[in-house]
């Protein structure tokens, strides 16, 4: 197959995203783009999907031309445009979808409706240091919670997954709860390294329940009591306090989620463990990681820190790779998003 | 001139090609989304015209008022298109098109722009005469003076509207819908005029902004963060 150069446009949530990925000599991302909307999002207190979408249409072609410029390529050599057409917030996709499936039509290219998760999961093939098929994979991040078994491109077996809520959306609920502004994971991981070891012992959710799922909602409602407890008691927190809080809380989620990804892989018999999206990003999840996994000869591979959270360059990667694979493409036209898409849909 | 006008701001979407004046009109399937129906009745109608993208000197879309999610898949689709082949975009109010479809001279148009309210102006001569609202049936602006040619959905969808405007209105069309008819007529002499949009810059007309309470908003309320 000769050589691809495929565009990628993410728009699932708050993150616009464009990249160019070529598999000329092993594949390579060309150039990358993003905008995040977090900021826009802050004043509310959580995404707005409405105004997710409509800063979305803004963005998309200044993205697109950023990324043609910083790679030198025009848009004539465009093989394929691949885009997330789910999962994720309808009108979101939507945009992304419209505007790839017309900048295809009228280059006369056909274009790959990628899986969200997909891009996450094959993430780390960005990276310099890449994992080979097959790996375990937690997908971690403020929508999903899964431990994947991956033998290649496109076969995905799902082997556990939240319950309730996604590890990244109770670090963020949470956060509200300490008081601190939204986004709050990364603030609340800030504040836990403040925090004391063991000062609040928090409920492991389903640790030993025998299987790879995940429970995250009850955590939320233990720091909640905690606070309460404390506040009825002498006032309201002193800083010290909630950082006691918050390391109690990411040591409870991150010793479930290291704990429950060596069993996936010691079960599997495999020797790798790929650790994708946003919370694949809490330094703590990665020190606990790295030196339990080094004890039982598992190596982890993370992606480079910006494609953890939500960007184009996976979606490029993800789409060139199914290319390379041989999967169909669809001629551009007719589109339909799929906001709610469960990764085992894909496989068949 | 070729230009291509698409218009999804409703449930009845179409598409027209303006070739020097003249116009082919198609309208998209009914029933199904317009993100399914779109861009292959776009391609069709491009070839039954004998034109490729690079045929066409802009492309115009139905801006707005109507559906948030129609109004950008025309904008979203028409950045993409033009993106491709360097071409400028003219974006069109939808109450506009919709005065100019009705013939009228002095012409009301009430889009129903659901819960409750209806996306309002007045245009005389193909005018706009003040800003495009969103109203309540009840505090709609009233006329100060009659001969008025009503049109939209917004007139079935609200009787007490009708009931307001009944003094002021000689004529009614309350079946007319946006078209990409009116969209190309009234973008071709735009794009002559140089006045279009880099798609970058092109982004629907929402008119209702107000989508999202801030959490500053919700606290003095005495809501919840």
């Amino acid at each position: 197959m000769p050589p691809m150069l495929v565009l990628g446009i993410e728009s699932s949530c708050d993150e616009t995203g464009v990249a160019l990925y070529s598999t000329a000599a092993g594949g390579a991302l060309l150039a990358h783009a993003l905008h995040t909307q977090v900021v826009m999002h802050q004043a509310y207190g959580g995404v707005v999907p409405e105004l997710a979408s409509r800063d979305h249409i803004r963005r998309a072609v200044p993205l697109l031309r950023k990324v043609l410029a910083d790679s030198g390529c025009s848009l004539r050599e465009i093989d394929a445009v691949a885009y997330t057409q789910g999962p994720g917030l309808a009108g979101a996709l939507l945009v992304g979808a419209a505007f790839a499936e017309a900048l295809a039509t009228s280059l006369g290219v056909p274009t790959v409706p990628v899986h969200h998760l997909e891009g996450h999961l094959l993430s780390p093939l960005l990276s310099s240091r890449p994992p080979c098929f097959p790996f375990i994979a937690l997908l971690v991040s403020g929508g999903h919670s899964q431990l994947m078994h991956v033998t290649g491109v496109g076969h995905y077996e799902l082997l556990g997954e939240t319950l309730d809520d996604a590890a990244g959306e109770a670090f963020d609920k949470t956060a509200k709860l300490l008081g601190l502004a939204y986004p709050g994971g990364p603030a609340l991981a800030a504040l836990a390294e403040h925090g004391r070891p063991d000062r609040v012992k928090l409920p492991r959710p389903m640790l030993h329940s025998g299987d790879l799922d995940f429970s995250f909602s009850g955590l939320k409602t233990a720091v909640l009591t905690r606070v309460r407890e404390s506040i009825a008691s002498g006032g309201p927190l002193d800083e010290q306090q909630r950082a006691d809080i918050a390391r109690g809380f990411q040591d409870a989620i991150v010793e479930v989620l290291v704990k429950k990804s060596l069993r996936a892989v010691k079960d599997s018999g495999l020797k790798q463990l790929v650790v994708a999206g946003g919370v694949g990003a809490n330094r703590e999840l990665r020190r606990q990681l790295d030196a339990r996994a080094a004890k039982s000869k598992i190596a982890v591979f993370y992606p480079e820190l910006e494609f953890c959270t939500d960007n184009g360059a996976m979606i490029a990667l993800a789409g060139a790779l199914r290319l390379q694979c041989g999967a169909a493409t669809k001629p551009a036209g007719a589109f339909a998003v799929r906001p709610r898409w469960p990764l085992a849909d894909l496989l068949a | 001139m070729n230009l291509l006008a698409i218009e999804t701001s409703t449930d009845v979407g179409s598409i027209a090609l303006w070739r020097d004046g003249e116009v082919l009109l198609r309208a998209c399937p009914t029933g199904v989304s317009h993100s399914e129906t779109l861009l292959p009745l776009i391609s069709a109608t491009m070839a039954e015209a004998g034109l490729g993208f690079a045929d066409l000197q802009g492309i115009a879309f139905g801006a707005g008022p109507g559906s948030f999610t129609g109004l950008r898949v025309a904008c979203g689709v028409a950045q993409g298109l033009a993106f491709a082949h360097d071409l400028p975009l003219i974006p069109v109010g939808t109450l506009d098109a919709m005065a100019l479809g009705s013939g009228g001279e002095r012409v009301i148009v009430a889009l129903d722009a659901r819960m409750g309210e209806v996306y309002f102006g007045y245009f005389e001569s193909g005018v706009a005469l003040g800003l495009v609202g969103v109203y309540a049936p009840a505090v709609a602006p009233l006329p100060e003076f009659g001969g008025w040619l009503a049109c939209g959905n917004g007139l079935v969808a609200y009787p007490a509207l009708h009931e307001r405007l009944a003094p002021f209105v000689s004529a009614w069309m309350p079946e007319l819908m946006p078209s990409a008819q009116a969209v190309a007529r009234l973008a071709a002499p735009r794009l002559a005029r140089g006045e279009w949009v880099d798609p970058a810059d092109a982004v629907p007309l929402y008119v209702r902004d107000k989508v999202a309470k801030t959490v500053a908003e919700r606290l003095a309320e005495g809501g919840k963060a």
